[in-house]
């Protein structure tokens, strides 16, 4: 029986659309499902180490006001600036929901594939040096095409 | 419920998907014919217990009510 794939695209640097990715990745991986996830454009910024990025002048105010690391994700609604972020992560707390970074770390451990779009990375002048430990590759479309053509689940957030 | 525990997994106050999570771990290391009880709280765990079960072909032998919270057993089967 040829093992079961589950392939997502996470497009969206949103912190509770990054939320949604994490959980459905790690229940398939759980699942035992061979889990991908193909981060592109603001994606990016969940796999990001928070370094300074940029090398051209527009590169870096990208990478100042873009600023990247899971944990300064902000919701897709009720921004304030960053107030709604910490309001979410309070609420999240106290009901004892998993952090982003939590998740990210049970993901990678059960086998979940962390991949880079290197286009968008290439255009946003982020570096892999920026990128966290845990991404595997920095690859093109490709590659997300046939993790995608294999699986039983192809999501894009 | 009488049946022979191998191993218990508190998944009390943990939340979706933790206790999925913790399951598919502590099922990769134990061997068929195995029991696993999971205590859990978590109001999606009724569904998910039974699903992941489902899916990855192992058995869910069926839960039990407890104070506050609920006893799911699983065994591991090949």
């Amino acid at each position: 029986m040829a093992e079961s794939k589950a392939a997502i695209i996470v497009m969206s640097g949103d912190m509770d659309k990054v939320f949604g990715a994490l959980i459905i990745a790690t229940g398939a991986a759980a699942a035992g499902m061979d889990t991908t996830l193909f981060f592109t454009f603001w994606g990016i910024n969940a796999v990001q180490k928070g370094n300074r990025t940029g090398k051209g002048l527009m590169g870096k105010m990208l990478g100042l006001m873009n600023r990247g690391g899971i944990g300064r994700l902000n919701p897709s609604k009720f921004s304030f600036g960053g107030a709604g972020r910490w309001m979410f992560k309070k609420m999240m707390a106290s009901k004892n929901v998993p952090s982003l970074e939590e998740l990210l770390e049970t993901a990678t451990d059960l086998g979940v594939h962390l991949l880079v779009c290197s286009m968008s990375m290439n255009v946003m002048e982020i570096d892999r040096e920026d990128l966290i430990d845990g991404v595997e590759d920095v690859v093109g479309v490709a590659k997300f095409v046939k993790e995608a053509a294999g699986s039983d689940i192809q999501l894009f957030i | 419920m009488d049946v022979k525990v191998d191993q218990v997994q508190d998944s009390i106050g943990q939340m979706c998907p933790m206790p999925i999570a913790f399951l598919a771990r502590n099922m990769r290391k134990m061997e068929a014919g195995q029991v696993l009880e999971i205590q859990a709280d978590d109001e999606g765990a009724h569904a998910d217990i039974p699903a992941w079960c489902e899916q990855t072909g192992n058995e869910f032998l069926g839960e039990v009510q407890a104070d506050g919270f609920v006893k799911y057993y699983v065994k591991k089967t090949d």
